[in-house]
């Protein structure tokens, strides 16, 4: 008996060391996310969940964002810009092979760009390569891009998960088996489960810490603390619900990470509505709404609140915040000049995000501290998309706008807002123009200003990037300057 | 039980085979009724799917590439017709997010959601019948009104809420089992059962106390009946009576509302495999109507409606099984 219990505390002891072994080896990394890709091609959709399992890690650009949102070298080493702006010459990274072992040099960069140009392109962001003119291949590591125009962002732009480069070989089958160029390739897709990826040997560059990685989707919110209490995930970088961060601060197993995000969240507002074609209605309910409260009440205190349509890390950015001062009783004044009576209703549409559903609370509350009748409608993203977006016909929601330095949006000849101002189009045209960096800081400061004047949508603040990873995790992006979980630098510390 | 009752010479076979027949028209029938219904309310449905996928910086001439690309350009009745026409050809079509055939996409569900029904409704059954006769037998004692009390707080806990709770109890507080998630059945039968645990079990747990209460009340009704007084009366203990008599004649409501909660399950592992995040059935069908992957839920809907029939059937053929006389009604 005494001998099959010693046996017995013997195997649990090497058990035990054997898992803790097993624990400080790690290489490996799970990471939650809340939403699941619908397919895994960037260059065919807008989902950021394709962005956030793809981005850097299995596809690469010629260009890359970094995490502080500034452009880097990517399958591009180098690039020279030709005085007038029109001609980009970039010098390409030799002997680079795609995981399904073909190469990379100019003509994939000319693939790639006239794909996404083509009559028959279902690229999301097809407006980016709009520009493009054509691309000439005098050797095969030079690619050199023709643009219509100047265009101040190109460089940028072609950082987006949108202008990565695809193999020609099997660019139509990446939505469900991607191949690409980066530090990970593919390794299989559960669907409604998760995505796993592993370290690509042959990469032409730094070869990643981690030797495989695994993307969980969990939309619930409790499950998702509920895994995460549980050690079944390693990161949730972009947690759903940050009122559950308390509990990950009190506890010593977890790191709790704030960060920004490109996310404006703003009451737009149809500004070919009455009463909110007026400036001053629309000016009105800036100043009725407590900017500080409502991230308090509807984030948990995540957020920094912002005045115009450009977020606080982003170049240029000018702080507004103090244009529309919370107000209530300049908010009735100046409704009461606009001859809105005490009691005016509207409806507010609201789309499933918390930001909306909860926030839409709060702000009905404010307005009705200034005498506006708020009526909330929660709907889904595709009514949305097609009443609010498409047809536009609402009064006001709350939407968060994600996509990083997009103040064209509201120089669109038609956009949702039905913003439609003459001076803040030319006033974009300009800035689109401007090929002098310095300069062009300057007119994305006047544009940033002119929207505040004029106050098309309400600016409320830029959503937070709260998430929650293992204590032991290094690497991860704290902030989301563009939709990404770039593990290419992730760790795990003794 | 009179001979009479079926006809002076006609065979037990051929009214079989003219009911099989007569169920089959009704099957056929439902699911075509079924897929005109999920058709249109699909095309009501405000949500353009190719805006969805493309997102509020797409242009124009994308989103018409995108809809011709997946068959939205044509008129609807092209659109009905090639996907009714696909089904009876075993063609269902290319799930509209996820790019694989939908017949994929459903086999790899199945293949989480039927063991988590069977596992269920196990469960259910096996919590619920034992319960049930043991109250009756115990009528108004002290046990009764326990097992009743919890099967009074069972009907009143929403299967969510539920689950929730146990993930606390199971997989964070006690770290048995875990959280939620599906490794595959790949991982091993163990691995894959483990994960169905908690999820069947807040399926179950509800409709168990709704089970329990029906068949303690079908067997205290059949306790009072004239041959239960005369199996006594011959001599059996009270005990042998309950289950040789009482129980057996008992069954024909519970079998049916077996047969009844097949419907609710499916309606809860909606909820459940959303709340446990595993990749079956029902969180295919969520996410696909929000995602307006059209052709998925179509696909479901039909399968769904299908497949609840189907069980309607079976109960029947059940419940003719263990009662003759149904047999005949039918």
């Amino acid at each position: 008996m005494t001998r099959l219990l010693t046996m017995a505390l013997a195997g649990a002891l090497l058990a035990g060391t054997a898992l803790s072994g097993a624990a400080e080896a790690k290489d490996t990394l799970t990471i939650g996310m809340v939403l699941e890709p619908p397919g895994l091609d960037p260059t065919a959709g807008a989902a950021s969940a394709i962005r956030e399992v793809t981005y850097a890690n299995l596809y690469e650009g010629l260009t890359r964002i970094d995490a502080k949102g500034e452009v880097q070298p990517g399958l591009a080493e180098s690039w020279t810009i030709s005085p007038d702006g029109l001609t980009y010459t970039f010098k390409l990274i030799h002997s680079v092979r795609f995981h399904d072992g073909s190469p990379f040099d100019c003509s994939v960069v000319k693939f790639s760009y006239e794909r996404a140009t083509a009559a028959d392109s279902v690229n999301a962001q097809k407006q980016l390569f709009e520009p493009i003119v054509g691309v000439d291949c005098p050797d095969a590591g030079t690619a050199v891009v023709k643009l219509k125009r100047p265009t101040a962002l190109f460089l940028f732009d072609m950082g987006w998960g949108d202008a990565v480069m695809l193999s020609p070989k099997s660019a139509a089958t990446n939505k469900t088996h991607p191949v690409g160029t980066g530090p990970f390739r593919f390794r299989q897709w559960v669907q409604g489960d998760r995505v796993e990826m592993e370290r690509n040997p042959d990469y032409w560059g730094t070869q990643p810490k981690l030797s495989a990685v695994t993307f969980k989707f969990i939309s619930d919110p409790s499950a998702a603390s509920a895994a995460v209490l549980a050690g079944d995930i390693d990161a949730f970088p972009l947690f759903p619900a940050p009122e559950a961060m308390d509990q990950f601060k009190a506890d010593k197993r977890f790191a709790v990470h704030v960060g920004t995000t490109e996310g404006k969240t703003i009451v737009a507002l149809n500004n070919a509505r009455k009463p909110f074609d007026d400036v001053r209605v629309r000016r009105a309910l800036a100043y009725a709404i407590d900017r500080a409260a409502l991230i308090e009440a509807s984030q948990s205190g995540y957020g920094a609140p912002i005045g115009s349509h450009y977020t606080p890390g982003d170049p240029g950015y000018l702080d507004l915040t103090a244009t529309y001062p919370y107000d209530p009783a300049k908010a009735k004044a100046l409704l009461a000049e606009a001859g809105v009576k005490p009691g005016a209703e509207f409806t507010m549409i609201l789309p499933p995000p918390t930001y909306a559903r909860r926030g839409g609370e709060v702000i009905a509350a404010m307005l009705e501290q200034v005498g506006l009748k708020v009526k909330l409608v929660p709907i889904e993203w595709g009514q949305w998309l097609d009443q609010v977006f498409t047809r536009t016909d609402y009064d006001a929601t709350i939407v968060s706008h994600t996509e990083a330095r997009d103040l064209d949006i509201y120089a669109r000849d038609k956009y949702y807002y039905n913003y439609g101002s003459p001076e803040y189009k030319a006033l974009y045209k300009k800035f689109v123009e401007t090929t002098d960096a310095k300069a062009q800081i300057a007119v994305v400061g006047e544009l940033q200003k002119k929207l505040a004047e004029d106050e098309p949508a309400v600016f409320l603040y830029a959503l937070a990037k709260v998430g929650v990873s293992n204590a032991k995790v290094r690497g991860l992006w704290d902030n989301d300057p563009v939709p990404a979980n770039d593990v290419t630098g992730v760790s795990w510390a003794e | 039980m009179s001979p009479e009752s079926a006809g002076p010479s006609e065979p037990a076979g051929r009214s079989l085979t003219a009911y099989l027949a007569r169920r089959l028209v009704i099957l056929l029938l439902t699911l075509l009724a079924a897929s005109v219904v999920v058709f249109v309310v699909l095309q009501i449905l405000p949500g353009d799917p190719a805006a969805l996928i493309l997102g509020t910086g797409a242009r124009q001439d994308t989103l018409a590439a995108l809809r011709h690309q997946l068959g939205l350009d044509a008129p609807l009745w092209l659109r009905y017709a090639r996907w009714v026409m696909g089904m009876l050809g075993g063609d269902f079509g290319v799930s509209f997010t996820y790019g694989v055939p939908v017949a994929d996409l459903i086999r790899q569900r199945v293949m989480v959601s039927v063991p988590l029904a069977v596992l269920a409704i196990v469960l259910s059954t096996g919590i619920a019948i034992p319960v049930g006769v043991i109250s009756a037998a115990r009528r108004g004692r002290a046990v009764d009104a326990t097992l009743m009390g919890a099967a009074q707080l069972g009907v009143a806990l929403p299967n969510f809420w539920l689950g929730l709770l146990l993930i606390l109890l199971f997989a964070i507080y006690l770290p048995w089992l875990p959280a939620g998630g599906f490794p595959g059945w790949s991982a091993g039968l163990w691995a894959g059962f483990r994960a169905l645990i908690l999820p069947a079990l807040a399926l179950a747990l509800p409709q168990a106390a709704i089970l329990a209460r029906v068949t303690r009340a079908a067997v205290i009704d059949t306790l009072g009946e004239d041959f239960i007084r005369t199996a006594r009366a011959k001599g059996l203990t009270r005990r042998a009576a309950l289950w040789r008599h009482a129980v057996p004649n008992a069954l024909i409501p519970v079998v049916t509302l077996i047969g009844l909660q097949f419907s609710f399950l499916l309606a809860g592992t909606v909820i459940v495999e959303n709340v446990f995040t595993l990749p079956g059935l029902g969180r295919l069908v969520f996410q696909a109507i929000a995602q307006r992957d059209l052709i998925v839920v179509q696909d479901l809907v039909v399968l769904l409606a299908g497949s609840v029939i189907l069980v309607n059937f079976l109960v029947d053929l059940a419940a003719a099984g263990i009662d003759p006389r149904q047999r005949r009604a039918a």
